[in-house]
Formats: structure tokens, C-alpha cells, sequence
């Protein structure tokens, strides 16, 4: 397989119900450099022009940006452009994948210094914000994870089990659900797939985390429209030694492949959110968020 | 007289003799006793303390305990218990007879705290910057990785003085060998220093005379260090500013917050005091912003700022963390710091004092064990009578768990949790804490209490300095091992007896400039206070005028139609019926008087005492007469007396600085405002009031005597309204709120050294007499006359909120809540 190359217009516009004389931005939306994935161009504007602007990078080494704008508007547009190139992934045969006994008891503390790396990877094992760690998700999980199965043969079986008893409702839940609710219900969107599925990896001691990023919206002649597409989309990555992180989308039911955009990634959506703002003076009457991925048509290859 | 009982053991043989015989006091054979010691001799260091005693009766003793009390209460010294359904400020207790300890004891104990605090300042330094610590397996990830108050957006961050605990302090108990024991560190926003003084403080003023000339050390140089602490990030000629933040006063401890600003002489404020500006944090104030070199912080790191760290806080400041990662403010402590909290942490310190500075610790930990190690979950499983179970991170809120005393049931489910969830849990060895002798509350005996000692440090350029003295904890009656202040425990002062200074360098004399200008949220919310004072006053009036039947007949009067459309549309009655009382209208007469009393509370230290209890008292009859059905017009008629005296405290009991300028200028405009819109509708479409719509005004403008006196004649258009409109000394008129308001507005701008634009304060329209006289009649002049009159009245009330918007934009400098978090 070929690369492809990608064009992705995410913008967001605000619509308030007042002045809002002072705010703050604070943004994940910008691709995020990785193995299988090439930064060509990124661009980001608003319609006010921020009095401080500042690009750097998060403590999951994502790129971001903060904002600040002391003009007072009523409505505000965010607007991000970027190019990105992805590569192909290399074939993940999930048999070939450490047992998931082993995994969770090599990431348990044992009072020995920790193996190169694994630090990195600790990070993404325990509570956090948006999720919980309960004895409920673990035994959710229980029967995908049996005895000596390989890690990525288990959380393939999960994956599969979220899709299966999930319900996909737009405007279910709310980024204020938690996310036990969420799972209780048995419904959500694309972020509460991640979530719960994330929980019952944490719940069982192994370490996954949230990956934020787009979906390619027009699906290639003769295969079938993807949920989630035209938003941002949300999913998975749980690390598999001896493969490492490997990604998978619980929404889709399907490994993370050259159809996913990658912007950023974190404990959870908390960490990544693409815009987060604080303001004085008003409340939000409107939002409206655009998301475009249109594959180049050099690069189309199917 | 001798009459120690079987189970009472005498004080002090020989020159004690007297005190023994009046204060009995039971010693214990199990725990050690602060005073007493194993043979139940006084204890050489307490002998000092007491002796003056001996000259003391009992009378004087219980006339200590009432000063005591009365001092407290006198100068307000609270502890907000936030289970307490009446919602109440509990006064703080304390027992005039301080706790001794001798100065080599001291020592040992201060030399233990400065170690312990420098080896937690490495270790946060450690868990933010390169978290070798962690790498080497010295401690667990989850300990800090899993810990809500691990902060994230912190990583890396160098601080601008080095110092990740600049307070830090600890709690500590005494073993039955006499050992102090580590029980827990406060590393978030230590609490209690404040209490410790003003413990001091009323200690010196309370206890007889030969028992205060005994010269505690003192404790007011260890606040100037944390004031240097403050405010090193200013340079030399520059004016130096440092806040104290707090939550506000809801806050268990909200008493002391503003009690140490006090103390320190630093602002109060709260997170929409502050902004931040590029990297720059600034305090908002009337005459605009003054940059802000430290913070000492009494709200939690991860409330913070809503930008980085929580975002459903409203109390924090937006971009708090570009300040820090900049190295523009100092915080004490600094964000980040709550991960320590957790008896977790006690287990692996001495590993870590080993690794990072080569040593034991002085102090030792209680024995704890964090369960999300194996072998730890296999002692404490096969050891859960002995130990005592706590939660690994604070967010879980439950209280520890005695394994001796727990219940099956408890048992079962603490089992259930070490095998589902070991890591949340940690177990640590119980210590039965010393005990100490507190007065009863009648002042004729002592009785013994279990005692717990919080202990401060600051640190300096030269090191940490220890606060010689601290806060001594008293469990409550029924609590041997539980000591809080959350459920009725006392404190007591600590005196060290014979400490001599150590050779170190006391805090420097600089001090902060002062700010005792108002800050834009109190100065929005004293604004706010008139117009909603004034709101709900003209709405009384109206409904009074309206609704009351002074005559008792219960024919409708003919104004009542046209009256009540008119109510109707400021919004005060429901779509159908009169019920103007219905809470449900949103901007009913209800709704009115809570924003009055909540914008009230936001002020309240700027009021008299006798305005806020007349605002109380209001609000609380108001609330009962709703709920006992009393006839609405009498409520209406106790309200309208209730309103005045509120407009009198106002103008009689305030100075006139720009607080009461304020107050006027909201009600100014507020009166303005809703007198243009009144008789803008009485005139809409040029008609022609009726003689009772005219005397339906008078009332509602207060102006019916005044009418009567001076046109002695049945109401005319033209002379109502030219009382009502161009009358400049009808304190109701509008030309007077114009004059009052340009006045008010002036003076204010000049105060604060800004100009006065023009085009901001409402001007009246142009009427003469010849203007007034052809508004009489129902010719189509008149008609049209009224017309133009109306349309003028409708543009000079849009001027008055446009006017009120303005100023909001002006002068409090972007304040206005409520802020929100977005998320996408």
C-alpha cells in the first residue's frame, strides 16, 4: 500500500450571547508527527486576532497552542488547515503478541528500576479525569481477555464486544457524561467508546490511551461511509509488546489504518480536546464545528 | 482537703500542692502524658509553666476560659464546618493553657522537619522534572501518576526560586515511648499557621499576668519570611505586590485566609480579583491593574486555572500556569504540589531521603504499607486487626478504618476493595497518640485529651526555618485517635521553654504596597447591590400602588386594568392572575430581593453590621410571610418601610468614598432607568393619562404630597410630570438622577485619575414650560407631543443601561461573571 495524502479544514465557530471581552484558548489542533505520519503543512487562524499566541508542546509530547484575545467579540472562528502524508503501518498479527498476564504483571510495580521506555508507558495506567478504574469494567472485559490470550487477540475481542453491545447515538451523551454512565447505558459517541474502552484496559492493569484525530470522510468507491467522519473523531491505543502501541477504534470496529488522522494523544479526551476556552463576559448561544478531510487526488489510490 | 480518688492521681507534690487539690487530673498508663510522667510526677518543662498558677483561683482561671471564649467570638475566629446544616461559622476552640515542650525536644523535632521538608521539596522537584525517582522504582507510578493532583501541565516547569515547598508543614504525634511520629504532610496549602498566631495573640491578652510574662518565642518573624518568599520576584524599586487567594468564604477555614492577609498586610482576593495579561498576573482594581508578584494559595492546585487544569473551576485564574511556566509569579505553594498528600508516600521516604541525600530520616513515618504492592496487600490482609485503613488519594472521601473496630459487613467489603482495587488503599500501624491536659469547661478541673502537633516551615534563601511553636490539636471528648477540627476538636498554643533564638536572619522590613483601593469585584458588586436595592424598591412601589386598597372597598379602582398591564410588562406578574409573588418569575418581585440579598452578601464586609442585618432580616421576613400566606399587601406595606431604612443605612452610614459612590450610581441608574421606561408606557402612542393613572404615578414616584402642597389642585398632565421629569430637587425626579449620577460619576473619575467622557452619562430631553404646557389636552398637537415625549423617555432609558454597561466595561475591567469552560 501506497501513502496517502490528506487535506483536513477544521473550524469551529462560536456564536455568544454577549460581548466576551477576555479569553482564553487553548488548542490541540495540530497533527502530531509520528511513525506513520508526515506533517506537510499546518495553519491555524481566528477570526480575532489573539493579543498572545504560542506554540509548543504538551506533556504527551503533542503539538498545541495557546491563545489569548483581549478584543472584545460576539463570535469567534477558529479555523485549522493542515496537510499530513500517512504511511502504511506494518501487519500486526495479534498472535503475536506477549499473553496479557505478562503484560499487566510487567507493568505492575515490583521496587526494581523500570525498563527503558516503560516509564512513558505507566503514564497511561491509571485514573484519570474522564476515566475511572472499577472492578465492573475489568469483569466487562473478562471474558475477551482469557487465560494467556495475547494482549492484542484480547482487546481485539473487546473492541469487537464495545461495538456489538454499543449503541452509536449522536448527541446521547455530552462531554460532561460521565463516563460510568455512559457505560451503564450502553450507548454514547465516538469519545465514549475510547473511554470505556480504555477503563476496562486500565481496570485490568494494562496501559491504553486516547488519540484524538479525523477520519477520512468520503469513503473509497465501493467501501462503505465511516461513523464518525465529518466531526473529530476519538479512539484507542493499547500497548502490546512485543509490537508496541497499536491502535484500534472501537466506534468503527476496526484497526487504526490510513483513514485515521492523528492530532494529539493522552490519558483521555481531557489531555486532548482540540479547543478548550475560557471566557468572561458571556455564554455560548451557538457552536458550530466543521470538519473536511479530503484525501488529494494525486494520492488517491484506494 | 487532699482528695485525689482512687483513680485520680495528684499533680504535684510539695509547692504544687495547691493546684493538685483543685485540678485533679486522671494520668494514663498507656499512652504517654504530655505533663505527667511515668511515676506521674509533673514533668520539670511543665513545672515552669504552672508555677505561676499557684497563686491563681479558680475564679480567675474560669474568668481566662470566659475571655477566651468572648475573644474569639469577638474577633470572629471561625472554622466553617461544611456538614453543619445550618450552614454555620463555628467559633474555634481553644484552650488558654498551652502545651510545653521542653527546648532540646524542640530541637530535635525542628531539625527533623527541615530535613523532611527539603527531601519532599527534591522529591517534587524529582516527580515534575526527570522522575528518576520513578525510573529506579524508588516509588511507584501510580503513587503519582494515578494521584488527581499530579498535575500534568506542570511537567517541566522551572521554578523562577527554586523552591517546589516554600510552606510546608506535618503533623505529628507522640508514640507511648515518647518518639514523635510522622502522621501526615501538608504540602497542598497548608492550613492552621493563621490560627496558631491569633492562638498567640489571645493567649496574651487572656492569661494572668505571671503566666504570659513568660515569653513564648515568637511567632510573627515566621510570616515576614513568607512574605520575602512573596515577593522576591520584585525588584528593589519596584512597588511590590504579593495576594492572598482564596475560595472565598464559604471555605472551611476562610477565617484564617483572611486573617494571615490581614497579618502580612496582602490583599484578599478571590480568582476574579485576578487576570493574567501575556505571562503577567495582575490584581484588578477601580484605577485599573497592578501587577501581582506572589501568591500564597489557599485554593487547591487543580483549581487553579480553568485553562489548563480543571475546567469546570470558577475560582481559579485563566492562564495562571503561562505566569508560572514563565517564571513571572511566585506561588506558595506552587501548582502541582497536592500530589504528596497521600499516606502512601510514608513507606517509600526512607528509600528516598537514601537516594537523594544520603540519610535516615530524623523523623520517622508512622509504618504504612500501600496495598498495590503485593506482598504489602498479603501483610495487611493477614494483619487488618492491627492496622488502620486510609485512602490512597484524597478524592476518595472516606474516613480512615479501624481494623479493630470494624464490623463484619466493613470487614467483608475493605477485603473485597484490597483484592479488586489494592492500589486505592493504604493500611498504616495505629499509634495511640499522646495525651494532654486541656481545662473543662467549667475552669475547676483539667481533663486529658489526646493531643496532635502541626509543625510549619518556610523555606528561605538560607534554608527552611521552622515557626518555633505551631498548632497543638485536641481530639474532641469521644475521639482518642481521631483528632479534626471538623468534628469539635480544640487547639491549644506551644510554648518552648527555654528555646533561644537561633543565629539567623530574621525577615527582612520590606514591605508590599499597600492596595486599600477597591478591587473591581467588590466594586461591581457594590454597584450591583443599588441597582438591585433600587430595582426592588421601585417594584414594590409599583405593586403597592397597584395592588394596596388603602380605602378597604373592594371595587376595582379604575387605574387597575392599565396598572397591571403595566406590571405585567416590567415582568412582575404571571401571563394570567395577580399572584405577584409567584418565585417563578424570573424577574419577579422574589427573584429581586434574592439577587438583592445574594449581591449583598458579596459586599458584606464593606456594610455595617447594622446594614447587613437589615438586609438579613428583610430577606428572611420577606421569605417567612411568603410561607405563612400573609396578605400580600401587608407584605408589600412592611417592605416598603423595610426599603427605606435600608436607603437610610446607605446614606447615613457610609463614608463617601468611592464604595459609596458606587452603591448611589447603581441606584441612580437603576431609578433612571425604570422612571424613563414607567412613564414612557403611560404615554406610549401620545395618550392622555387619566386623572387616576396621574395620581397612580405620584404614588408609585412617591411624589403625591408634594403634588398636593405645591399645585393644590387634582393631578394635570403637565404639572405631574414636570415634578416627575424636570424637577431637580424631587430626589425621585429623573433630572435629579441625571445630576446626581454626572456628580457621582465625576467625582469617582477624578478620584482615580481617569477622564469623564461625555457621551457616556445620560442626558435629560430639552423641556421648557412652553414644551410642558402642550402636553395637556386631546388635540392631535398635544397627541403628538406626548408621542415625541415618550419616544425621548424610551431613548433616555436605553442611554441609562447603556450608561450602566459601560461603566461595568470601564471600571470593573472585564469581570463580569459567570465564566465558562467549552470544550469540543
Amino acid at each position: 500500500m501506497n501513502s496517502l495524502l490528506y487535506h483536513v479544514a477544521h473550524q469551529t465557530t462560536y456564536r455568544y450571547s454577549g460581548l466576551v471581552v477576555l479569553s482564553r484558548q487553548l488548542l490541540h489542533m495540530m497533527p502530531r508527527a509520528t511513525e506513520w505520519q508526515e506533517r506537510i503543512t499546518h495553519d491555524l487562524s481566528f477570526s480575532t486576532t489573539p493579543s498572545q499566541l504560542e506554540t509548543g508542546y504538551d506533556a504527551f509530547g503533542n503539538p498545541m497552542c495557546w491563545a489569548e484575545i483581549d478584543t472584545p467579540y460576539k463570535q469567534l472562528t477558529v479555523s485549522a488547515q493542515m496537510q499530513v502524508r500517512i504511511l502504511p503501518r506494518g501487519r500486526q498479527v495479534a498472535r503475536e503478541t506477549l499473553p496479557w498476564e505478562a503484560v499487566r504483571d510487567s507493568l505492575a510495580y515490583h521496587g526494581k528500576p523500570l525498563a527503558p521506555g516503560q516509564l512513558d508507558i505507566v503514564r497511561y495506567r491509571t485514573e484519570s479525569p474522564y476515566v475511572r478504574i472499577k472492578h465492573e469494567l475489568g469483569q466487562y472485559a473478562a471474558d475477551c481477555f482469557i487465560a494467556d490470550a495475547p494482549i492484542l487477540v484480547g482487546a481485539e475481542a473487546l473492541m469487537r464486544k464495545i461495538h456489538r453491545e454499543f449503541a452509536y447515538e449522536p448527541g446521547s451523551t455530552a462531554i460532561a457524561t460521565p463516563m460510568l454512565t455512559a457505560f451503564r447505558q450502553r450507548h454514547g459517541v465516538c469519545q465514549d467508546f475510547a473511554h470505556i474502552m480504555i477503563g476496562c484496559l486500565r481496570s485490568l492493569g494494562l496501559a491504553a490511551h486516547y488519540v484524538s484525530g479525523y477520519l477520512r470522510t468520503e469513503p473509497p468507491p465501493g467501501q462503505p461511509h465511516l461513523v464518525g467522519a465529518d466531526a473529530s473523531h476519538a479512539w484507542v491505543a493499547v500497548y502490546c509488546p512485543p509490537l508496541g502501541w497499536v491502535e484500534l477504534d472501537p466506534t468503527n470496529n476496526m484497526h487504526v489504518d490510513s483513514h485515521h488522522i492523528t492530532l494529539a494523544w493522552g490519558r483521555d479526551f481531557g489531555d486532548v480536546s482540540p479547543l478548550r476556552g475560557i471566557l468572561t463576559g458571556a455564554s455560548v448561544e451557538e457552536l458550530r464545528v466543521e470538519v473536511t478531510v479530503t484525501p488529494l487526488s494525486k494520492a488517491i489510490c484506494g | 482537703m487532699k482528695q485525689a480518688g482512687p483513680r485520680q492521681t495528684r499533680l504535684y507534690n510539695g509547692p504544687m500542692m495547691k493546684l493538685a487539690d483543685f485540678f485533679p487530673y486522671p494520668a494514663s498508663s498507656l499512652r504517654y502524658d504530655e505533663m505527667l510522667d511515668a511515676n506521674h510526677e509533673l514533668r520539670p518543662h511543665w513545672q515552669a509553666l504552672l508555677e505561676p498558677l499557684q497563686a491563681i483561683s479558680p475564679a480567675e482561671i474560669a474568668r481566662s476560659l470566659a475571655l477566651t471564649r468572648q475573644m474569639i467570638v469577638e474577633n470572629g475566629v471561625t472554622y466553617n464546618v461544611y456538614a453543619d446544616p445550618q450552614g454555620a461559622d463555628r467559633p474555634w476552640l481553644l484552650d488558654p493553657l498551652p502545651l510545653a515542650l521542653p527546648a532540646e525536644e524542640w530541637a530535635a523535632i525542628e531539625a527533623g522537619v527541615i530535613q523532611r521538608a527539603g527531601l519532599l521539596d527534591a522529591l517534587l522537584a524529582d516527580l515534575y522534572g526527570p522522575q528518576q525517582l520513578l525510573a529506579e522504582g524508588l516509588i511507584p507510578a501510580e503513587l503519582a501518576f494515578g494521584h488527581p493532583n499530579f498535575l500534568w501541565p506542570c511537567l517541566g516547569i522551572t521554578l523562577p526560586v527554586g523552591h517546589w515547598l516554600p510552606l510546608y508543614a506535618v503533623d505529628l504525634a507522640r508514640a507511648a515511648d515518647g518518639r514523635w511520629w510522622v502522621i501526615s504532610d501538608r504540602t497542598q496549602a497548608p492550613s492552621g499557621a493563621g490560627y496558631a498566631l491569633e492562638n498567640r495573640q489571645i493567649l496574651s491578652r487572656v492569661l494572668p499576668d505571671a503566666m504570659a510574662r513568660r515569653h513564648p518565642p515568637p511567632l510573627l518573624d515566621f510570616f515576614a519570611l513568607l512574605r520575602d518568599h512573596l515577593l522576591c520576584l520584585a525588584a528593589p524599586d519596584e512597588p511590590a505586590l504579593a495576594v492572598v487567594l482564596t475560595p472565598g468564604h464559604l471555605n472551611e477555614t476562610y477565617f484564617e485566609h483572611a486573617y494571615i492577609a490581614r497579618r502580612l498586610g496582602l490583599p484578599l482576593v478571590e480568582g476574579q480579583d485576578l487576570t493574567v495579561r501575556g505571562d503577567t498576573v495582575y490584581l484588578k482594581t477601580l484605577s485599573g491593574l497592578h501587577r501581582v508578584h506572589g501568591i500564597l494559595r489557599r485554593l487547591d492546585d487543580d483549581y487553579c486555572d480553568p485553562v489548563e487544569l480543571r475546567g469546570d473551576s470558577a475560582l481559579g485564574v485563566p492562564g495562571l500556569l503561562i505566569a508560572l511556566r514563565a517564571g513571572r509569579v511566585t506561588l506558595a505553594n506552587p501548582l502541582g504540589t497536592g500530589v504528596l498528600e497521600s499516606p502512601a508516600w510514608q513507606g517509600f521516604l526512607p528509600g528516598v531521603a537514601q537516594h537523594l541525600i544520603g540519610q535516615e530520616l530524623l523523623l520517622p513515618s508512622v509504618a504504612s504499607w500501600w496495598c498495590g504492592e503485593k506482598p504489602a496487600k498479603e501483610h495487611v490482609l493477614a494483619h487488618l486487626d492491627q492496622l488502620v485503613i486510609k485512602p490512597t488519594y484524597p478524592s476518595q472521601h472516606f474516613d480512615p478504618i479501624f481494623g479493630a473496630n470494624m464490623g463484619e459487613a466493613m470487614r467483608q467489603q475493605v477485603i473485597e476493595r484490597l483484592h479488586h482495587r489494592p492500589h486505592t488503599l493504604v493500611a498504616q500501624e495505629r499509634l495511640s497518640p499522646s495525651q494532654v491536659p486541656v481545662w473543662n469547661s467549667d475552669g475547676n478541673g483539667l481533663v486529658a485529651r489526646t493531643l496532635g502537633l502541626r509543625v510549619y516551615a518556610v523555606a528561605t534563601p538560607e534554608g527552611y526555618q521552622v515557626m518555633p511553636g505551631g498548632l497543638a490539636r485536641i481530639a474532641g471528648e469521644s475521639d482518642a485517635d481521631a483528632i479534626s477540627m471538623q468534628r469539635g476538636g480544640s487547639s491549644k498554643d506551644v510554648w518552648i521553654q527555654n528555646w533561644r533564638a537561633p543565629q539567623s536572619r530574621p525577615g527582612s522590613k520590606r514591605l508590599p504596597v499597600r492596595h486599600d483601593e477597591l478591587t473591581s469585584r467588590y466594586a461591581e458588586n457594590l454597584f450591583w447591590l443599588g441597582r438591585y436595592t433600587e430595582r426592588c424598591e421601585d417594584k414594590i412601589r409599583l405593586l403597592r400602588a397597584t395592588f394596596a386598597n388603602p380605602q378597604g372597598n373592594q371595587t376595582e379602582s379604575p387605574v387597575q386594568p392599565d396598572a397591571e398591564a403595566i406590571c405585567r410588562q416590567f415582568g412582575l406578574l404571571p401571563p394570567q392572575g395577580r399572584d405577584f409573588l409567584d418565585a417563578s418569575l424570573p424577574y419577579g418581585l422574589v427573584a429581586n430581593v434574592q439577587h438583592m440579598f445574594l449581591c449583598g452578601g458579596q459586599v458584606r464586609s464593606r456594610l455595617s453590621a447594622e446594614n447587613w442585618r437589615a438586609l438579613t432580616n428583610l430577606n428572611h421576613r420577606f421569605n417567612e410571610q411568603i410561607s405563612q400566606a400573609v396578605d400580600p399587601g401587608e407584605i408589600l406595606d412592611e417592605l416598603v418601610l423595610a426599603m427605606a431604612a435600608l436607603a437610610g443605612f446607605a446614606l447615613d452610614n457610609m463614608t463617601r468614598e468611592n464604595s459609596w459612590r458606587l452603591l448611589m450610581l447603581g441606584r441612580r441608574l437603576e431609578r433612571l432607568h425604570f422612571f424613563a421606561s414607567l412613564l414612557s408606557k403611560c404615554l406610549a402612542e401620545g395618550k392622555q393619562p387619566a386623572q387616576p393613572v396621574l395620581e397612580w404615578l405620584l404614588d408609585v414616584g412617591d411624589s403625591t404630597i408634594t403634588y398636593r402642597t405645591r399645585y393644590l389642585s387634582t393631578p394635570q398632565t403637565s404639572s405631574t410630570l414636570d415634578l416627575l421629569i424636570r424637577d431637580r430637587t424631587n430626589p425621585r425626579a429623573l433630572a435629579f438622577q441625571c445630576q446626581v449620577i454626572t456628580m457621582m460619576y465625576s467625582e469617582m473619575a477624578q478620584s482615580l485619575g481617569i477622564p469623564v467622557e461625555d457621551d457616556l452619562l445620560p442626558v435629560l430631553p430639552v423641556m421648557d414650560a412652553e414644551h410642558l404646557a402642550e402636553l395637556d389636552g386631546d388635540g392631535d398637537r398635544a397627541r403628538l407631543e406626548r408621542q415625541r415625549l415618550a419616544n425621548q423617555l424610551k431613548v433616555l432609558a436605553h442611554t441609562a443601561a447603556h450608561c450602566s454597561d459601560r461603566i461595568s466595561l470601564k471600571l470593573f475591567a472585564h469581570t463580569d461573571p459567570p465564566r465558562q469552560a467549552i470544550l469540543t
